[in-house]
């Protein structure tokens, strides 16, 4: 075995003020080796990110190293002074962050910003530092690194920025790179290119890296060796092998049930019921307890050892002690056979199947503007020509990465955005164009979910109103008392307390406010629900309550919805058909398992190989798209994708290709169908 | 089919540099044309007959129309405005009233002072400020920051009115140090400086000191930490560049004021500045000096405001962009 690159022993973190603190990272013992990759996963809230910014001594105001060791190649580093520790940061040890948007200084050339890495911790002229950083420019993948190295970060998209940050964070030759959720931010195709060049570098210099993710797929791609983390402790090491063939601790075999996938389709899937516990408070047990499926009396009257179960594979956790050993069986509520209602029609109103709502060709144009006097001088054809069908008690799930436009077609489709062109025609009458007078009767029918819980209701109304106001706005419930009582009923529906009506947003987490605007989207008994990726921002376990309340209510109430989301697990769980979208086009679309398990357009075929597996086993095969999305505002000349398909042949660039129509239900935009 | 307009082929979408300095040039033209205009129509917005109410009530009627005639106010509105911007081409501005003389002259003795005054309380107020701001923001909650709020807040409160007159108490009438008022020599120009420089600087440091602490918690000042940088090169190469633009707005704002003509502190302290023009010449109906002052401040505001877009521009990648 090698010696270890990085030892941390015993480390104890706090935020907050002294008299009330905040312990997120509480007793860490890690050990990463020299070219390895060590996965830290767990879900927000744990304390990964900020175990993370104590190793760099780099926590926000307020935060503190109460005790432990952090050794980085014999160097203690909780004992350097801070400018000893500057030459550590971004030189032996470098770390790169979520948001690549925010992470790079706007007013800095992305060149200047390399180059300071290089400043800090090398001697060269300016002359060899500029040679330097469009090497590493170079290195990253960033095509005409010459040029880039003068451009801003405004210039350079999401996955162009996160090459730039990982150019900077080699600038030191760092022996560990941390890289804090470093995809997370980006879509999956830019994932797959920025974690296959993570996995490159990490074998050319021989650097180890420390993966903070809450993405198991990511992890069984990635990683050689994993820690599980869980209210500021370890609950589990494992070699991602070990791991994925069986958690040890209850908590990683929870989330990996709670993750959708078309095998659940039939059932439920398990969730994780409450949430981290606050971390303000001293634990007398398992900190797991109140969640945990396997929880024993034990669980909540003495705090877990930790259990050493051989090869660095460790857990904590009781059911791991003497005699216990046998009994990490299956979990209580891991995925439940449905009893039966998800398949079961309403028969409220027609017959599920029935088709509901009709966009053909729709367009959304915006005019670009420039100059004085606000001159049109282009479109951004965000929505161009696209066509869909939905049915009664189905969901289609239109699927694309961010700037493709799913987001316009569910604007446009409810008339929040006015269509430029095409129709919108629901039960047989087109509602593009209405005005709102005229749309208002319909309003009642067609509700949407936003993709933020946190900013998609008025911080300074009292739930109850914010799921009521709906009733009133469109006369449906004028005397309050009743409309009360439909709240509370509502609230019920969707697994609320009736009395959080009395209570406003800030009070509830994500997984709870979202439930709440499912309420707000079913009190006026709509027959259409836009979901706009109403699961994106929660975590996992989270996810799985939202997506087993959608999957009821429609069974029970019959209602269609459009989901709008780029997670292909999602989609596969919950929808029947499926629409892919590349630049304000849809490319393909059918039924859910045609076009999952046999895929047809290329660009189809390419997101769909993107998406990391939750099977370290099953190694896919990745088609890398070069490059990044055109912008919508000039499209390629004939079919959109040619320029980053693998298949594009000269035809491709004479004029978009026709749908072609194969099998009874699928549609596919591409000349080469062979 | 509503909102069609030409689709440009081919139009480069990102302006260059050169094209962001023409738009913003272009824009500042097209509004100097808009002042001249708005400054012409004064004269015609006075409710009754501009030239009663510049003679008073008893003048006779020969003097009215010989005024009037000077003044081109029997002639067609658009004849008028034709002769007033040709007139303005040539820098007339046409006679004062009261003083018998030239507008033009008149605006050109006050135009220095007031420059001077401006140039010199704003220095101040940046001198002032800026460390004072960023001190507050680095040592956030301790001593230095509750001192510089303190100054900041008494800044703000204490009004120019009160100032002038306590400073000229101390400096001048007890110590002896400073001119009382007017302007004779470099050291009185002190007093004045100091009455608006600080009540500038404070409600500057203000601003200085949310714009860093902003700032300072974003996430690419943590890059910079993470890269290795010390705490000057975080503060000054990644922090304050960011920090400086919304402070370059308000400087910007603040001396288009000054340029203006501080009116009461130039009164206080006998400033012969363009803010005390402006007063005289409304309270004597001096129309056309009235209309000359009004068009110069116009200028000058549009002047630097334009000014500060440039800059701006010149500081913010993001904008050249636009």
């Amino acid at each position: 075995m090698t010696e270890p690159l990085l030892q941390v022993e015993g480390l104890i973190t706090e935020l907050g003020e002294t008299a009330r603190p905040l312990r997120v990272v509480d007793g860490l013992d890690l050990t990463i080796r020299s070219g390895e990759t060590f996965a830290l996963l767990g879900e927000s809230g744990c304390g990964k990110s900020m175990a993370a910014l104590s190793l760099m001594r780099l926590l926000p105001p307020g935060g503190r190293i109460l005790s432990g060791r952090v050794r980085l190649g014999g160097t203690d580093l909780l004992h350097l002074t801070e400018a000893e520790m500057r030459s550590v940061r971004g030189g032996r040890m470098a770390m790169i962050f979520q948001e690549p948007q925010t992470s790079l200084n706007p007013v800095l050339s992305v060149g200047v910003q390399i180059a300071e890495a290089l400043h800090v911790h090398g001697e060269g002229s300016d002359g060899r530092n500029r040679r330097r950083v469009v090497e590493l420019l170079r290195a990253v993948g960033i095509p005409d690194p010459e040029q880039r190295a003068d451009e801003y970060p405004h210039q350079l998209s999401g996955g162009m920025k996160q090459r730039v940050m990982i150019a900077m964070a080699l600038a030191g030759d760092p022996g560990l790179l941390i890289a804090d959720e470093p995809t997370t931010a980006l879509d999956v195709t830019i994932q797959a290119q920025v974690l296959s060049l993570l996995g490159d570098l990490r074998r050319e210099t021989g650097m180890a890296v420390l993966l903070i993710t809450h993405d198991l797929g990511v992890v069984a791609e990635t990683a050689d060796r994993l820690a599980v983390m869980y209210a500021g402790q370890i609950v589990e090491t494992a070699t991602v092998s070990e791991f994925f063939a069986g958690p040890a601790h209850p908590y990683g075999r929870m989330l990996m049930e709670s993750l959708p996938s078309a095998e659940k389709r039939r059932g439920r899937l398990a969730t994780i019921p409450g949430r981290v516990p606050p971390l303000d408070r001293v634990f007398s047990g398992c900190r797991f307890a109140d969640r945990c499926a396997s929880v024993m009396p034990l669980c909540r009257e003495r705090i877990p050892e930790w259990i050493g179960l051989g090869a660095g594979r460790g857990v904590r956790c009781h059911l791991w002690s003497e005699g216990e050993a046998s009994h990490p069986g299956p979990a209580r509520n891991a995925a439940e056979p449905e009893s039966g209602a998800s398949e079961r029609p309403s028969g409220s109103v027609g017959e599920i199947g029935s088709p509901l709502l009709k966009a053909v060709d729709l367009k959304v144009h915006f005019p670009i503007q420039r100059g004085l006097f606000r001159r049109v001088v282009g479109h951004v054809r965000a929505v161009d020509g696209v066509s869909l069908d939905l049915s009664l008690g189905r969901t289609l799930a239109l699927v694309g990465e961010s700037g493709c436009g799913k987001t316009t077609v569910g604007k446009a489709i409810l008339q929040l955005i006015a269509p430029t062109s095409g129709q919108v025609l629901y039960l047989g009458r087109n509602l593009a164009g209405l005005g709102h007078r005229a749309m208002r009767p319909y309003r009642k029918d067609l509700q949407i979910v936003f993709q933020d819980p946190y900013a998609s209701m008025n911080p300074r109304m009292l739930v109850g109103d914010v799921v009521g106001e709906g009733l009133q706005a469109l006369g449906i419930e004028w005397t309050r008392a009743v409309r009360e009582r439909r709240v509370a009923d509502l609230l019920e529906l969707v697994g609320m307390d009736p009395e959080s009506a009395r209570r406003y947003p800030h009070e509830f987490s994500g997984g709870q406010r979202q439930r709440i605007c499912i309420a707000r989207a079913l009190a006026v008994e709509p027959r259409i629900i836009v979901c706009d990726e109403p699961t994106s921002a929660l975590d996992v376990s989270v996810q799985a309550q939202i997506l087993n309340l959608l999957k009821d209510l429609q069974s029970r109430l019959g209602l269609a919805y459009l989901f709008i989301t780029h997670n292909i697990s999602v989609v596969s769980y919950l929808a029947h058909e499926v629409a892919v979208m590349y630049l304000g086009r849809v490319v393909e679309r059918g039924g859910v398992e045609e076009i999952l398990t046999d895929p047809r357009h290329p660009y189809t075929r390419a997101l769909l190989s993107a998406v990391p597996v939750v099977d370290p086993e099953k190694r896919r095969v990745v088609i890398r798209l070069e490059g990044d999305m055109p912008s919508p505002s000039n499209p390629p000349r004939g079919c959109h994708f040619h320029p980053r398909c693998p298949e594009a042949t000269s035809r491709c660039s004479e004029g978009y290709p026709p749908e072609v129509r194969l099998g009874a239900s699928r549609y596919v935009s591409c000349l080469h169908l062979d | 089919m509503t909102g069609t307009a030409r689709i440009r082929g081919g139009g480069a979408p990102g302006s260059s540099r050169i094209g962001f300095l023409a738009s913003r040039i272009g824009s500042a033209l097209t509004m100097l044309l808009g002042v001249c205009t708005l400054v012409f129509l004064l004269i015609h917005l006075v409710p009754g007959d501009p030239v009663e109410v510049m003679l008073g009530e008893g003048a006779r009627p020969a003097d009215q129309a010989a005024l009037r005639h000077a003044l081109g106010l029997d002639r067609p509105v658009w004849a008028q405005y034709l002769d007033y911007l040709a007139r303005l081409s040539r820098l007339d501005l046409g006679q004062s009233l009261h003083a018998q003389r030239p507008v033009s002259d008149l605006l050109a003795e006050r135009v220095g002072p007031t420059a001077i005054l401006a140039v010199s309380s704003l220095s101040l107020a940046i001198l002032l400020a800026i460390p004072l701001g960023v001190l507050a923001a680095q040592y956030r909650g301790r001593v230095v920051d509750r001192a510089a709020m303190t100054f900041s807040m008494l800044g703000a409160a204490v009004p120019n009115f009160w100032l002038g007159p306590l400073l000229i108490l101390v400096f001048s009438l007890w110590l002896g140090w400073t001119p009382v008022s007017g302007r004779e020599g470099a050291l009185s120009l002190i007093l004045p400086t100091v009455t608006l420089g600080t009540g500038m600087a404070a409600v500057l440091a203000r601003m200085v000191r949310s714009s860093v602490l902003e700032v300072l918690g974003e996430d690419y000042v943590r890059t910079a930490r993470a890269k290795g940088l010390g705490p000057a090169a975080v503060l000054w190469r990644h922090a304050l560049r960011n920090a400086w633009l919304p402070v370059l707005t308000l400087i910007g704002l603040q001396f288009g004021a000054l340029l203006g003509g501080a009116v009461i502190t130039e009164t206080v302290f006998s400033w012969p500045g363009l803010g005390s023009l402006l007063v005289e010449a409304i309270q004597t109906r001096d129309y056309p000096l009235v209309q000359g002052a009004v068009l110069l401040i116009a200028l000058t505001y549009l002047a630097v405001n334009t000014t500060t877009d440039l800059l701006y521009a010149a500081m913010d990648p993001r904008i050249r962009a636009v």
